[in-house]
């Protein structure tokens, strides 16, 4: 069957006892893309994933996956798909390559091919050293990407990703997303998962940003970055009497029509145009005679994305690494 | 990382109907080589019913049978019996550790029938159950038991124990897949077997127990496999008790396992 998208999701209502956990969710994601889950903890990213994926039924709404509606043709949605849940599911008292094996033999692989598979994929996540201790010798990073491995040993259309690098550190977080680019290379079509638009941005074509079960925007990451700004300049000005004159300066030089905040008690941001922005802040702040004790340029946090586009502050901070309740 | 071509075409096995059959034993597997890992899982079918068949032995033989050798008769396949219910424990235990890990997640996003991983789990759990009759009897041969009757008879009550312990097992699974956690499974499980081991004819003859208990010691399915035990290693009538306990495994399984699978199907 073929089909112009990997995935589509159309109106998926999903509740748990007290909480309703998606009210009408709506996505789709074009064949060899990549698609980025914009959203805080218990937004309900991974309720859509798990349904995706045939773990979980909706209780309305429909999705198709690979051409196959999930609800009436989940094991052939299973043929097609990978998923790397935001917990590393190996087991951890067999090996690397014990893992892969295992996952090979119940996909029908003859034994070679299996074998031939594990190697390969063990190499590529560099755990070739490692293929043959127990898993549960593995760093973090280490069991993302042989869970990750044990996804794709398949050869999946689609992967599905729940939050990847939730938990991992900067530099392991990179090493990671070579690693999504790589798949995507290959032709595959991913899903991921995120709290960072950062990440979002690094790796997706589109973006979906969704909020207590809800979608509040659905573009491209270009025309999301457009609208909350692609970059935040932040001011802390040393005397807090300067506030009014820097929150001038940053109204010129930011977004037109974007305002400025007060992003923490004392310390000013407004989104910015372009990198020339910091700039001419400098150069303002200068002829003024302003100083500063802090200047930076940002990405937004997903708490900035959220003000922008709902002009609702978050209650809890989102961008700890907390793990996301889903039952 | 380097990126190297991958080459798409994974030669595989065509699916059919006996992809169950694979796919179970595949995770029998998996059970297997993680029981052989961690040995000290095995404690509770191999120390801990020595030290139960010592103990009772000396303890109660005199009092009971008059001699410690008589009450080995009656002491080597009740410990048999209780020993195979207290062992269901680790499958629901196990079965809880995997779903709390995410390993269920992954197997349910494979292509494999739902039943694999349960059937899988129960199959790889054979080997704790041929490891606790081998050894309950060599304990018991140590100790002056001797198996009476013929070969065939002794290894048709080997196999009837491990078929009863594979069908009662579905029950500890359930709660495996419904509790919250692995104290929880244990928790509940053993309080549930702790009664039905005891109010049984495990230790004691049942015509000593009070009216009320006697009826639910000679209804007890442990009961029914320990008589058969008895009748098949000692000599006796084995028809009557190992029909009945035939049925009563047939019964767990009837009731457990499609509520297992169940549950199972529906956690997420």
């Amino acid at each position: 069957m073929t089909s112009e998208y990997a995935v589509e999701a159309d109106g998926l209502v999903k509740s748990f006892k007290k909480t309703q956990a998606l009210r009408g969710v709506s996505f789709s994601l074009p064949r060899g893309k990549v698609l980025g889950v914009l959203g805080p903890n218990g937004a309900g990213k991974t309720t859509a994933v798990r349904i995706l994926a045939t773990l979980l039924r909706a209780d309305g709404g429909r999705a198709t996956v690979a051409g196959f509606d999930v609800a009436r043709h989940p094991s052939e949605v299973r043929k097609r798909v990978g998923l790397t849940g935001q917990y590393a599911s190996v087991d951890e008292e067999l090996t690397g390559r014990e893992n892969l094996l295992m996952i090979g033999a119940l996909l029908n692989m003859r034994s070679s091919a299996a074998k031939a598979r594990a190697t390969e994929l063990l190499d590529w996540f560099d755990l070739g050293d490692a293929a043959d201790r127990n898993a549960k010798t593995y760093s973090g990073g280490m069991r993302r990407r042989l869970d990750l491995a044990a996804s794709l040993t398949g050869h999946p259309e689609i992967v599905f990703l729940d939050e990847p690098t939730t938990g991992l550190d900067p530099a392991k977080r990179e090493d990671m997303w070579d690693v999504v680019r790589a798949i995507v290379s290959r032709g595959t079509s991913v899903l991921l998962t995120t709290q960072y638009l950062e990440e979002a941005d690094a790796l997706a074509d589109d973006i979906v940003v969704i909020n207590h079960g809800q979608v509040i925007a659905h573009d491209t990451a270009d025309n999301l970055k457009r609208v909350v700004g692609s970059q935040t300049l932040h001011v802390r000005p040393t005397v807090p009497d300067d506030a009014d004159a820097v929150r001038a300066i940053l109204a010129a030089v930011g977004t037109p029509g974007a305002g400025v905040d007060e992003a923490r008690p004392g310390e000013l941001s407004t989104p910015v145009p372009g990198d020339r922005a910091l700039a001419e802040a400098v150069a303002r702040l200068g002829v003024e005679k302003i100083a500063v004790t802090e200047l930076s340029l940002r990405l937004p946090s997903l708490d900035e994305v959220f003000f922008t586009l709902t002009g609702e502050r978050q209650k809890a901070p989102t961008t700890s690494d907390a793990e996301e309740v889903h039952s | 990382m380097s990126t190297q071509s991958v080459t798409h075409d994974v030669s595989t096995i065509p699916s059919g109907p006996f992809d169950v059959i694979r796919h179970s034993a595949v995770l029998a597997r998996r059970s297997l080589v993680k029981t052989m890992r961690t040995p000290e899982g095995l404690i509770d079918v191999t120390l801990s019913p020595i030290l139960f068949t010592v103990l009772f032995a000396f303890i109660f033989g005199g009092a009971i049978s008059g001699s410690t050798d008589e009450y080995l008769l009656l002491l080597i396949p009740g410990i048999i019996g209780q020993n195979i219910a207290f062992a269901s424990v680790g499958i629901g235990i196990q079965l809880n550790a995997d779903m709390e890990k995410g390993i269920f997640d992954r197997f349910r996003s494979l292509p494999i029938s739902r039943i694999s991983p349960l059937l899988g789990a129960a199959l790889g759990d054979i080997v704790r159950y041929v490891l606790l009759i081998t050894i309950m009897v060599g304990t018991g041969y140590v100790l002056g038991y001797r198996v009476t009757t013929s070969v065939p008879e002794f290894l048709g009550g080997c196999l009837l124990a491990i078929v009863f312990a594979l069908c009662l097992a579905w029950a500890p699974m359930l709660v495996g897949l419904l509790a919250r956690s692995q104290r929880a499974v244990q928790g509940i499980v053993f309080m549930t077997l702790f009664p039905l081991t005891f109010a049984s004819n495990a230790f004691v003859p049942t015509e000593t127990l009070p009216d009320w208990l006697a009826a639910f010691a000679d209804a007890n399915p442990l009961s029914h496999l320990i008589e058969s035990l008895r009748a098949l290693w000692s000599g006796g009538d084995w028809a009557s008790p190992v029909a009945w306990t035939l049925g009563w495994s047939a019964a767990f399984v009837l009731v457990f396992a499609p509520l297992a699978i169940r549950a199972y199907n529906r956690k997420s």
